[in-house]
């Protein structure tokens, strides 16, 4: 039988200048290489390894909350309580660290196992009610924040054992001073670009955003990996709550309150689609990146921080107009 | 293919726009910044937040006293009451462009503390306004006003408005544990002669500075006890809010409601009568002060130490005998915001 | 070809599914032989979806046997039924969008990194999904340029392409699909067609689920025509017009012992158009 092969259109396979154009990670990567360019030129300071390290140090713990967040938004759903589960888990291991006689190592693994039980319980929530995330993160968001503030008494919590804020030393790196905290975001972004692009859990993970009955249909147990996520993003935020603590050397009750719509911000600058099943840690990478370089650039020139939200707005607006433009031709 | 050429398109336009929004906001930056550049010393101003009209009445009289003294102002502000990491995020920054010192108003006393000494460590002048952090000499100098006086103006004149009635108190506070709200309160109560905890004080409730939450306190309180008679508040919105609470029972004008801070709206409610005595305090001399000190540092001269008062009167229309007060016209030539 | 001399492939006798007081599947037969392409009609409501869904274990029957080359077999769920090498082409694909072509098609059963890298860090091997992804593209004759592009990016036909091409691959027994050409264009259906004609090539019995007459004619080798939860006729395309497969879909017509057709419903063969032969 001689069967005529399906005459499909004659698509060029795509040269690599061609395929970096359409990853979505190219436009925020540019413009980040442009803010930088532009923040060389005009200011002084810029343009240090010093200020570079500073820059990395301050998105630290928005950048960890984010890969958190970047998880999340991969299938398609949405974490509100970011912010709030890592002050509750930076409380708890700053209290009992410092108050209630703890050992350190104990009290941070005692913040992580906090924080991913938040994680857990809206994993849970969210797929075996189910019950959307944005509601149950909402509600979530208001209960770690409340149990901060009861556990804290609204009291912020200093003279911190030593290994507790060891993550906010530095180390020179030729004449830059590097901390160790940014390693620990730096590697945690490296492993979950890994893993997500590598594995086959990676792989289910977009699936799943892309569509859960198709991930369902092909075998994979879309219930235990979306709970799995939800759990791994609080173990994440575990993370960022030791950050914080290093990074700001005292249990501050009042932390947070904005960084969960500064990850998703991050998420969102860095081309990964709120609808998901796209998108790249690195890209949130890039994104939280976009945002410490215009915060710092724009303060090295003087320029007063509410211009920094404005920019920060129509970024955010531009990425997601992108974004949508992108999936409407797709169909 | 279609597909790709607009991938690429928007790719090329989320750049360009980028782009365009870093140049017109350099044009906005370079435009606000205009005059108070020069001399090659800078100043920090770190504020609470960057819409409270009492932190842009601070920043004015920044930009004011950087003009007159020929220095550069940087500012920056936390995104919300209580935004620690921001400011830190700002005091790192602010170093890294070589200011000579900084003048903030920390939204956690305790917190910035580890901040403030990294920069204090690379021999910038610190200086805190408004309010102090715990412990005080976590900076170099405090240019403040002194609440327990703020307070304490408020009571007495309370007091003396009084004549003798029995007193039914309510104190629409801050919130705990913050030293600004502790500290008015407790000079309230002096002033007022009363103790902590007596029976005349029947109602507390914390209201974060806040119009609708003071009003909703009021309410509350008025259910409690609907004899109350005397409302210390912790700033002129709870006041307001406290006002509307009252006004609704038919209430405000059997009700003595003080407060403290002196903004422009607060000074009009002290003229309209909604509020009957405020302590005003001037944001716009903490900061030129401390603009001036840094001015005077970067010259080659001491030091900023210690505690200033930037000082803090009394406004009302109806004065009481014995009671140190100014009237509105002299409170709305001094208000802010 | 007899059903006497060969084994079926896939069997089906007396299956029963009851949900409260319905009766979705009531005591149906289902004989599919190797190297068919076997279509199963029946009006909306009678119950062939149900029944698909038993024999690719999506639900449990309460009654009756299914065997598996001749071997009676249980499936627990359609992880089971895929493990005896049952695929299914579902109606909307269960491709993800914006993931590629190989990804797709080793989708749920990735392939990794041998040694070290597989074991320990659970490396994929996508080179050599990409190379296994290509050859059975190449082996169905399915044209495409480049395993890397999105899913999203090809046209229905190419996607149901896709599809089909993943679940040869992985089918060691029997593919079943659902409604293959429902979505598509005249042209694209033709193409589709001629894709199920060389899997059907190939060797591997095909069940099609299709209300298309007109396909079902063209490609069908047998039609099972599912009335009232069960088999109604399994007869061949050659014996029957399409009118009267029609009539014996909703009821007007009966097949009698000698395979011809008796009128079941005078009135309704009437307005149909069709009388017995």
């Amino acid at each position: 039988m001689t069967a005529t092969p399906l005459p499909y259109d004659q698509l060029k396979g795509p040269t690599t200048v061609r395929r970096l154009l359409a990853t979505p990670t190219t436009g925020p990567l540019v413009a980040l290489l442009l803010a930088c360019a532009f923040f060389s030129l005009t200011t002084e300071q810029f343009l240090s390894g010093g200020n570079f390290s500073l820059i990395v140090q301050q998105v630290m713990v928005v950048g960890t909350l984010a890969i958190g967040q970047t998880l999340i938004i991969l299938t398609a759903g949405i974490d509100l309580s970011c912010g709030a589960v890592m002050a509750f888990g930076s409380i708890v291991i700053a209290k009992t660290a410092a108050e209630g006689g703890l050992p350190p190592l104990a009290a941070i693994t005692l913040g992580l196992v906090v924080s991913a039980v938040f994680g857990l319980v809206n994993g849970l929530l969210v797929q075996l009610i189910p019950l959307p995330p944005f509601i149950v993160t909402l509600g979530m968001l208001n209960v770690a924040f409340a149990l901060t503030h009861i556990y804290s008494a609204e009291q912020t919590i200093t003279s911190l054992p030593a290994q507790l804020t060891a993550l906010g030393e530095t180390f020179p790196l030729g004449n830059t001073d590097i901390t160790y905290g940014s390693l620990v975001t730096i590697a945690l972004f490296l492993l979950f670009a890994y893993a997500l692009s590598g594995t086959s859990w990676g792989r289910h993970v977009y699936a799943l955003g892309n569509s859960p009955e198709a991930a369902r249909l092909n075998g994979i147990r879309t219930s235990r990996l979306t709970i799995g996520l939800y759990t791994l993003a609080g173990v994440v935020y575990g993370i960022a709550a030791l950050l914080l603590i290093s990074r700001t050397g005292v249990g501050d009750p009042q932390a947070g309150q904005t960084d969960n719509l500064d990850s998703i911000t991050a998420v969102v600058l860095g081309g990964t689609s709120l609808f998901g099943g796209r998108g790249s840690v690195l890209g949130t990478f890039i994104g939280v990146l976009i945002v410490g370089v215009f915060r710092n650039g724009l303060q090295l020139m003087g320029v007063a921080s509410i211009y920094q939200t404005l920019i920060t707005g129509v970024l955010v607006i531009l990425a997601v107009t992108v974004d949508q433009i992108s999936r409407r031709k797709a169909r | 293919m279609l597909r790709r050429n607009r991938t690429i398109r928007a790719s090329i336009g989320f750049t360009a726009l980028a782009a365009v929004s870093a140049l017109t906001l350099t044009a906005c930056g370079s435009g606000a910044q205009g005059g108070s550049g020069g001399g090659g010393t800078k100043v920090g101003l770190i504020t609470k937040t960057d819409t409270n009209p009492f932190f842009v009445k601070m920043k004015e009289g920044a930009e004011q006293a950087a003009k007159d003294n020929g220095v550069e102002l940087v500012s920056a502000a936390g995104k919300f009451d209580g935004d620690n990491a921001g400011q830190v995020t700002a005091i790192e920054n602010m170093v890294n462009s070589g200011v000579k010192g900084i003048l903030i108003t920390p939204n956690d006393s305790k917190a910035i503390v580890p901040a403030l000494q990294k920069a204090r460590a690379k021999g910038v002048l610190v200086i805190a306004l408004d309010s102090p952090t715990e412990p005080q000499d976590a900076t170099d100098a405090l240019f403040a006003t002194d609440n327990v006086k703020a307070g304490e103006l408020i009571g007495r004149y309370a007091k003396a408005a009084m004549a003798g009635k029995a007193a039914k108190i309510a104190t629409l506070d801050l919130a705990p544990g913050v030293a600004v709200g502790v500290q008015r309160h407790q000079g309230f109560l002096n002033g007022f002669g009363v103790a902590e905890g007596a029976p005349s004080i029947v109602c507390m409730q914390d209201t974060g500075g806040d119009q609708a939450k003071g009003q909703a306190a009021m309410e509350n309180c008025l259910q409690k006890s609907p004899d109350i008679n005397v409302v210390y508040t912790i700033n002129e919105p709870a006041a307001l809010g406290a006002y509307t609470a009252l006004k609704a029972k038919g209430l405000e004008k059997k009700v003595l409601v003080v407060s403290v801070d002196g903004g422009c709206t607060g000074t009009k409610a002290v003229k309209e009568g909604k509020i009957a005595a405020t302590s005003q305090q001037y944001p716009l001399e903490m900061a030129s002060q401390g603009v001036k000190a840094v001015a005077d540092f970067a010259k080659g001269g001491k030091k900023a130490s210690g505690y200033t008062d930037t000082g803090v009167t009394l406004i009302t229309d109806a004065a009481e005998p014995g009671v140190d007060a100014k009237d509105t016209a002299y409170g709305l030539e001094k208000c802010w915001g | 070809m007899t059903t006497a001399d060969v084994t079926p492939v896939l069997q089906a006798r007396g299956l029963v599914k009851r949900y409260g007081h319905v009766t979705a599947i009531d005591g149906a037969d289902f004989d599919l032989l190797p190297g068919e392409v076997l279509a199963v009609i029946g009006d909306n409501g009678a119950g062939k979806t149900s029944l698909i869904k038993a024999l690719t274990g999506a639900i449990t029957p309460d009654e009756g046997e299914i065997r598996l080359n001749g071997d009676p077999i249980r499936f627990t769920g359609p992880q089971s039924a895929r493990q005896h090498g049952i695929e299914t082409v579902y109606q909307d694909l269960a491709v993800a969008a914006s993931m590629d072509i190989a990804s797709n098609m080793f989708l749920g059963r990735e392939l990794r990194r041998p040694g070290f890298l597989g074991s320990a860090l659970r490396m994929l091997d996508k080179k050599r999904m990409r190379q296994e992804a290509a050859a059975h593209m190449a082996d169905l004759k399915i044209g495409l340029r480049s395993l890397t592009q999105p899913v999203e990016t090809l046209s229905g036909g190419q996607r149901q392409a896709v599809a089909v091409a993943r679940s040869v691959a992985w089918a060691k027994s029997v593919v079943v699909m659902d409604e293959p050409t429902a979505a598509l264009g005249v042209k694209e259906s033709g193409q589709v067609l001629d894709l199920i004609r060389r899997v059907r090539d190939k060797g591997m019995p095909v069940v099609l689920i299709s209300h298309n007459m007109p396909h079902v004619f063209e490609i069908a080798d047998r039609i099972h025509i599912h009335r009232l939860g069960r088999r109604e006729a399994l007869i061949k395309p050659s014996d029957h017009s399409m009118a009267e497969v029609v009539a014996i879909m909703t009821g007007a017509l009966r097949v009698s012992d000698d395979g011809g057709t008796v009128v079941a419903d005078a009135d309704a063969a009437e307005a149909a158009g069709v009388s017995a032969h």
